[in-house]
């Protein structure tokens, strides 16, 4: 029997090239060459400020550095890459969309705004230049924070006249009327603050322009290569064909790289047709920070009404969102927080209203969860709040709540952030609690909190439950061809950036193909082998292209077994496939080799290897009445197709975890933190937990750590590594992890995405821990050790004084 | 302005790198892992943050793990660099080096950004600690950011590592529950 290769924790082929040093990263490309030296580098003046009018530029102190080649700005653009950048996600509720240009016209509207493009022989001379080029500005009030921006003291944007750029209501049921009946109402404030991706690799652009087909190949630190080829074509003025996107190897992308087109990837390859030469720009850290995006910030105005026995009757969420000074990326988080706020829970009715509004800071696209932290942490908030007012534990109130397994699919009655409706496909949240509660020992806990009491010690429990809508459409395709040596190369147009995906889709197609993993070869993310695809987010990579992979597989399959049956005389339905074979089933000495069938599959004239004088006209007898290559059939052992859901797939889990908090410094120790998790059915479950653990660190970044300082002038004063604190492994503790598999009907392979949910609720789970611990509320988020500090000497006071 | 810029003196440097002596030319200024990367086409050692904080362009120094973005190339005139790309024989699974192996064993690594940065810190660390505990080998990584993988089964390279390097080839796998990576 051939190995089944999905299931299994199958080591990632990616990882030979990776841990050798032989990766290639959009920086490497070139470097030490001849074309390394050929190549001349991009470097960016940013505005220092976070709202200003462009008085005048002076370039003429930089244009005289010995190696400064060209020097662009607002006045140097021209056509389509002259207007503003494209909002790629538009939306009816999105009525005030405002996006910037490639380089500033006119007026800045946050600190890091690209305004100039010096291109030189040498990085150092580029910065040389920039350093050099003046310009002076009127001073504009900038709007900072979400507070500041609902004032509306002062405009982002003078034609936005209360910096509101959507607004959408949602309702299922009347909500209002039910809170208004419920026995009990509860009515209060919940925030998160600003985080970001952070990838290791910043973002990165090449481009190279061949003069004499008018062609440009761009390579780009992306997660959506189709679409930053389509976004260069459209603003260059550029036939699609004449442009290639390749996304090379990606360090790290989380969200950050599916905006496109960044400025930098229509600056670059306009700089490199115009000059005739290979261009690149490498981002810097402190360019990150202040020029890519940010998410998360939000302020939630939550009323529920609910019985005695803890279930939800009417939930009423009013909130904003801090969408940063344009919205390219439309509305995604927000509607996302709007709707996945519900997690495994049916209120009776439910009221959503938000506002997007616009900042004079960096902006907003979606960060690994997108929205969904700040929708479980208020739902879980509510949860906790609901079982203190009336005295219950806390999981019982979750259990009150829950849908049921009998009744998916579960019908919301809300849009979802795909435009379809919120339909979740399959789950079972109560197995899923009572596994969790037995990992975490819920159960046991007052007792062990009650003998740690006793030593001075204080330990809390919190728990957090979410569902994840993962694997939206439109479509992903894919293309396998068998080669003539027994190798399958499988391409697809989504891009990876970490996640294993040369692993994982070899997995799919030596099972549905038969043929051995080792010999299956498969490309990401380049548009010369695949060209129409979405991109890696949304944790749709598994479900999208996995399902993808597998039909190409089926039809490659169901060709290899026509073209087999052919030589032997035989029927297809009689035939199988079974390590890169094709046999006769109950004989198997009759067979032949799938790389021989690929031989077959072509007749060609020419004898120019062994495989190809197997093939030629004269290698068997041919029957004269008949074509070579039979109607209805092309030369060549190949498949391609696509994959288009009807809507997307619904993940679940829920965190619980222990912590301890210092009495002294209010350190929050993470002591205990388990996860159980429902992706569907699993690819490789190696690579599953990976993305759980990957994603829980970051979840314990957001909730205890990271921030974005913006001061009141909009500067972000924490834009180094030394300041933005992020999890090192000192932060981090064991996680234990349980897996629960509830297949997605939706899909030929049964999983749902799995990329973004160990982040999703990790901060609602240490609120709920920190909270149980100290007997104080936490209602904003992140909470880091001098924040508890000061909220607990705050209560502290309060305490004396009455 | 154009006199304050520095005059774009280069200096020919000469550096051991991966046992091969290496020349080329740079100005004063030039950073050794812009040096290592672009003039000398090593391209494993990665930059990360460029104020020596994220550890992803570790390099060892004369087999001292050092952030190659904050030491001029031309200061590393005359030493013994090694990146990543000298810690193994890098064409099979079996000619890795102990430190490269594990990582691929215990899933380690998911972009592989900042992991040659944790190659060389953790070659140099079992270099130095044979036999690290778990505490230890947490210490020996506690200077490096990873942003994928959550850093639990780096712990369990670097023990597994250290196995490995011992000449115990009893297989690493990824840590907590459930998988064991198969090989294939």
């Amino acid at each position: 029997m051939a190995t089944r290769y999905f299931g299994a924790p199958v080591k990632r082929t990616e990882d030979l090239r990776l841990v050798t040093g032989r990766g290639r990263y959009t920086d490497d490309i070139g470097a030490g060459s001849a074309e390394g030296l050929l190549t001349l580098e991009a470097a960016f003046l940013r505005s220092p400020h976070a709202h200003a009018r462009i008085v005048d530029i002076d370039v003429s102190d930089a244009i005289e550095i010995d190696g400064v080649i060209a020097i662009y700005t607002y006045e140097d653009l021209e056509g389509a890459a002259a207007e503003p950048l494209p909002v790629l996600i538009p939306h009816p509720a999105l009525h005030a969309p405002r996006t910037n240009h490639p380089l500033a016209k006119d007026v800045v509207r946050h600190v890091g705004e690209a305004i100039v493009m010096v291109v030189a022989t040498d990085r150092y001379i580029t910065e040389d230049a920039v350093a050099a080029i003046g310009v002076s500005y009127e001073f504009l009030p900038p709007v900072i924070g979400l507070t500041a921006a609902r004032a509306a003291h002062h405009l982002v944007h003078p034609d936005v006249p209360d910096n509101v750029s959507a607004h959408l209501v949602q309702e299922s049921g009347d909500a209002r009327a039910a809170i208004a009946a419920a026995p009990h109402v509860l009515e209060y404030t919940l925030e998160i603050e600003r985080s970001c991706s952070m990838p290791l690799e910043g973002k990165a652009v090449r481009a190279r322009y061949d003069v004499d087909d008018q062609s440009l190949r761009v390579y780009s630190s992306t997660q959506t290569s189709t679409s930053v080829r389509a976004a260069i074509a459209a603003k260059l003025g550029m036939q699609l064909g004449k442009v290639e996107v390749i996304a090379p190897d990606v360090g790290g992308g989380f969200g950050v790289k599916i905006m496109h087109p960044w400025p930098e990837e229509i600056m670059v390859p306009f700089a490199a047709r115009q000059l005739q030469r290979p261009v690149k720009w490498t981002e810097d850290r402190r360019e990150h920070f202040i020029s890519s995006s940010h998410e998360r910030a939000q302020q939630h105005e939550v009323r529920v009404g609910f019985d005695d026995a803890g279930r939800v009757l009417g939930l009423d969420v009013t909130f904003w969102h801090d969408n940063g000074a344009f919205t390219p990326y439309g509305i995604i988080c927000p509607i996302v927080t709007s709707t996945q706020l519900l997690g495994p829970y049916k209120p009776g009715a439910y009221r959503v209203e938000f506002s997007s509004v616009y900042t004079n800071t960096v902006i907003v696209t979606p960060y690994r969860g997108a929205g969904r932290p700040q929708g479980v942490f208020v739902m879980e908030r509510t949860m906790d709040r609901i079982a203190e007012t009336l005295g219950m534990d806390r999981t019982a109130v979750r259990s009150a709540n829950f849908i049921q397994p009998d009744e998916f699919p579960y019908d919301h009655g809300l849009i979802f952030q795909d435009g379809r409706p919120l339909i979740y496909d399959s789950g079972n949240y109560p197995d899923q609690l009572t596994m969790l509660k037995e990992m975490i020992g819920w159960d046991s806990f007052d007792a062990l909190q009650a003998a740690a009491a006793v030593d001075g010690r204080r330990l809390g429990i919190g728990i957090g439950c979410y569902v994840e809508g993962t694997g939206p459409g439109p479509y992903e395709g894919a293309h396998i061809q068998v080669q003539t040596d027994g190798t399958v190369d499988v391409a697809i147009g989504l891009t990876s950036q970490g996640q294993g995906h040369q692993t994982v889709f070899a997995q799919i197609v030596a099972d549905e193909l038969g043929v051995p993993f080792e010999k299956i070869r498969v490309v990401t993310g380049d548009t010369r082998r695949f060209g129409h695809a979405v991109g890696t987010f949304a944790s749709r990579a598994a479900v999208m292209s996995g399902s993808a992979v597998a039909l190409a597989a089926r039809k490659t399959r169901a060709k290899a077994l026509e073209v087999a049956a052919d030589t032997l005389e035989c029927s297809a339905d009689d035939l199988q496939i079974e390590d890169g074979v094709v046999s006769m089933k109950g004989n198997p000495s009759v067979s032949i080799p799938l790389g021989q069938v690929a031989v077959l599959s072509n007749p060609l004239r020419y004898a120019f290897d062994e495989a190809a004088k197997a093939a030629t006209q004269f290698a068997r007898p041919t029957d004269p009445s008949v074509p070579p290559v039979p109607a209805g059939r092309e030369p060549g052992l190949e498949g391609k197709d696509y994959y288009s859901p009807p809507r997307s797939t619904f993940a679940s889990g829920m965190h619980a975890a222990i912590v301890e908090i210092d009495d002294e410094t209010s350190e929050i120790r993470i002591e205990k933190y388990c996860v159980v998790h429902d992706c569907g059915n699993l690819i490789n479950p190696m690579i599953v937990e990976g993305q759980v653990h990957g994603g829980v660190a970051q979840g314990i970044g957001g909730a205890l750590y990271e921030i974005m300082a913006y001061d009141e002038h909009g500067q972000l004063q924490n834009a180094s590594f030394m300041d933005f604190l992020m999890p090192y492994v000192t932060e981090i503790p064991q996680l234990e992890l349980g897996h629960q598999q509830t297949p997605s009907p939706l899909n030929p392979l049964g999983i749902k995405g799995a990329g973004e949910a160990g982040v999703i609720p990790v901060a609602a789970v240490i609120a709920s821990a920190v909270e149980n611990a100290l007997g104080m509320r936490i209602s904003a988020m992140p909470l880091n050790p001098s924040l508890l500090h000061g909220l607990r000497a705050a209560a502290a006071a309060t305490a004396v004084e009455s | 302005m154009t006199e304050s810029r520095p005059a774009g003196r280069r200096l020919p440097v000469t550096v051991t790198v991966n046992g091969v002596a290496r020349t080329a030319d740079a100005e004063p200024r030039r950073t050794l892992s812009d040096f290592v990367r672009h003039d000398l086409g090593l391209t494993g050692t990665h930059v990360g943050c460029e104020h020596g904080v994220c550890g992803a362009c570790t390099v060892l120094i004369d087999g001292d793990p050092v952030r190659s973005c904050l030491v001029l190339a031309v200061s590393a005139q005359g030493h013994d660099v090694t990146t990543v790309e000298g810690l193994g024989q890098p064409d099979t699974v079996t000619e890795l080096g102990p430190v490269q192996r594990a990582f691929r064993d215990c899933h380690a690594l998911q972009c592989g950004f900042c992991t040659p940065g944790f190659l060389t810190t953790i070659t140099a660390g079992i270099a130095e600690n044979p036999t690290p505990t778990r505490d230890e080998a947490v210490d020996m990584i506690a200077g490096n950011l990873c942003r994928c993988t959550g850093y639990q089964n780096i712990v369990e390279a670097v023990l597994t590592a250290a196995r490995y390097a011992a000449g115990d080839d009893t297989p690493g796998g990824p840590a907590g529950h459930g998988a064991a990576g198969v090989e294939h």
